[in-house]
């Protein structure tokens, strides 16, 4: 990965920020652009974009392809199952302290073993350490339910001022679309300040010489175990917002496929990029659906496209669009 | 000669179809014995596929970034999983003529059935004629040179690329052969690639990446750990297996038989 260098040169122009804003604009008027459906499909999306962003900050930022990412997610929608199941919570606000207690205490425990090691070792060994946990779901069936998972109830949000209407539908594809939108916002502006702080730049520079990134003073190993806490916690939040709208856990979720899939969004959208991601996610959560719909062998044609973008379109959808435009840019002032 | 390629256990499936629905569907009217020379087919069937696959879809990706081939190779493994499902349909398919056919012995108190003896000797054979071959023959020597130094033994005159190919493709041969000798014994059924995957995936990292011993003594560790944590501790078997692998790199991150890289 080291080869790809991420834009140094990104700051926060005006032109970002209005373009930010409308987005986000955009993407507050959804409910009444679009039917429930389509707005519940779009927060699924949004909420991959966190864990994806998540991701991100360690394969596009620190060098490192964890492929247990499904860990962390799979932390977050059973850590609020089994509040629910044995504390009985019912509070959206409890649910996602709670969820960041437990990703961040997996993340310790995950990144102290594996931000040894970089590379596939480094991937390979966060594949094994998400396959414990996901046989421990599938196995302890008393607590976890095993294959049929557990049921997650609507919840309540912002205190219990906001509780769950007789129509969930509705209930999902309004309040808890916002109460998702405002948590991504939220999540991409934490992740931008973190990524253009003074410790994402040491990141980078880990991941682009390491030596050279120790030579300048950087503490290689505490830097790359703070980055993979903040990305476990991004992707324990995700699970967290998922469980509600999916109201159903499952070990499929912890299962690996589930982290190559957190992995395609972030490739589908170009990692080199702060967008990537989410672009990648939002496209990736569509796709998906749309081609479960169309084929039962949605999975090879997934494949299909994940080895020709790996192969024709390394940089993904934010790369090839930006070459893109500024290839008619540039034939429009030449 | 570091090529990680996650769509392996999916090659193991296809030995085990290939044989499944030759031995067990299309020919099995004919007199076992002839049958029993019919099980490698599977194997075969894996080696083509992988003698078409990795000059094509991997050797792009030697000179990228080794995370590049994970992605590959993941895409592969959707891909090849529901190439399985598309040619034999989701049902299982077995093959258990072969297995009743020989019957089983008691030792002891035990019943054992005669046919995982069948197993039992193929896998030592595969592992002789590999060391043998990898030890022991001109090939096994140039491909040794070539996973230690590529670019060196290009210069000394190796043709590289054919090494490559012919390495990859007696590894999809093993796997092959694998999924073709278990699948009397149990049916092919999708997504067993993705268990023998994660399975050898942890034989592997036991033994240490680019072993053969190592490959060989944690296949022995595995298959013993589970067959007692399946009658001791069945709740955290797999859980189990997953700490070991887990362990074993913290300790030993080339594995038990590994030299460090």
């Amino acid at each position: 990965m080291s080869t790809v260098a991420i834009p140094l040169t990104q700051t926060l122009s005006v032109k970002t920020v209005a373009w930010a804003v409308l987005i986000a604009a955009a993407l507050a008027v959804m409910p009444f652009a679009l039917g429930e459906y389509q707005t519940i499909l779009l927060a699924y999306g949004l909420i991959f974009a966190i864990a994806a962003l998540g991701l991100n900050l360690l394969l596009g930022y620190t060098g490192l392809l964890s492929f247990g990412h499904s860990a962390f997610f799979g932390t977050g929608a059973y850590a609020v199952a089994l509040m629910v199941k044995y504390l009985h919570v019912q509070s959206m606000e409890l649910f996602l302290l709670g969820t960041v207690g437990a990703s961040f205490v997996v993340a310790m425990l995950f990144g102290f073993v594996s931000v040894r090691y970089t590379k596939i070792f480094f991937s390979i060994l966060n594949l094994a350490l998400s396959q414990v946990l996901w046989s421990l779901a599938y196995k302890f069936y008393w607590v976890t339910g095993g294959t049929d998972g557990l049921r997650v109830p609507t919840p309540t949000l912002l205190g219990g001022a906001v509780g769950a209407t007789d129509d969930k539908v509705h209930f999902l594809a309004h309040a808890y679309y916002y109460y998702v939108l405002v948590l991504f916002i939220a999540c991409v502006l934490v992740m931008w300040v973190i990524v253009h702080s003074p410790f994402g730049k040491a990141l980078q520079a880990i991941r682009d010489n390491e030596t050279r990134a120790k030579f300048v003073g950087i503490r290689i190993r505490r830097y790359r175990l703070v980055a993979y806490l903040v990305s476990g916690v991004f992707t324990g939040i995700a699970g967290a917002l998922w469980v509600p709208l999916n109201g159903l856990t499952t070990p499929d979720i912890l299962y690996w496929q589930f982290s190559g899939e957190i992995v395609f969004m972030c490739v589908l959208g170009g990692f080199q990029y702060f967008t990537g991601p989410i672009i990648g996610a939002v496209v990736f959560n569509y796709l998906k659906s749309w081609v479960v719909g169309a084929t039962t062998y949605w999975q090879g044609l997934l494949g299909v496209i994940l080895v020709v973008l790996v192969v024709a379109l390394p940089t993904g959808i934010v790369g090839t669009a930006k070459r893109l435009i500024d290839k008619t840019r540039g034939a429009t002032s030449a | 000669m570091r090529i990680v390629n996650l769509a392996h256990g999916n090659l193991y499936a296809l030995g085990a179809f290939v044989t499944a629905s030759l031995v067990g569907n299309l020919l099995a009217g004919m007199r076992p014995l002839f049958l029993y020379f019919l099980i490698p087919a599977g194997a075969f069937a894996a080696a083509a596929v992988g003698a078409i696959l990795e000059p094509t879809l991997l050797r792009p990706f030697y000179r990228r970034a080794e995370e590049y081939q994970l992605l590959v190779t993941f895409g592969l493994l959707m891909i090849l999983e529901d190439g399985l499902r598309f040619i034999w349909g989701p049902y299982p398919l077995s093959a258990s003529t072969l297995f009743s056919e020989l019957g089983s012995f008691t030792v002891g108190d035990a019943i054992y059935p005669t046919y995982n003896l069948l197993v039992i000797a193929t896998g030592i054979l595969a592992a002789v004629f590999l060391w043998a071959f990898i030890y022991r023959t001109r090939f096994g020597l140039l491909l040794r040179a070539t996973a230690q130094d590529m670019r060196r033994a290009s210069a000394l005159g190796v043709n590289v690329n054919r090494v490559y190919v012919q390495a990859f493709t007696i590894g999809c041969f093993m796997a092959g052969l694998g999924g073709a000798i278990v699948v009397p014994g149990q049916s092919a059924v999708l997504g067993m690639g993705v268990d023998a995957l994660v399975l050898s995936f942890i034989v592997v990292v036991i033994g240490g990446l680019g072993s053969l011993e190592g490959a060989l003594v944690g296949a022995l560790i595995v298959g013993i750990f589970r067959e007692i944590g399946i009658t001791v501790f069945p709740e955290i078997e797999l859980a189990v297996l997953y700490l070991i692998a887990a362990f074993v790199l913290l300790v030993r991150p080339a594995g038990l038989f590994g030299r460090p890289a």
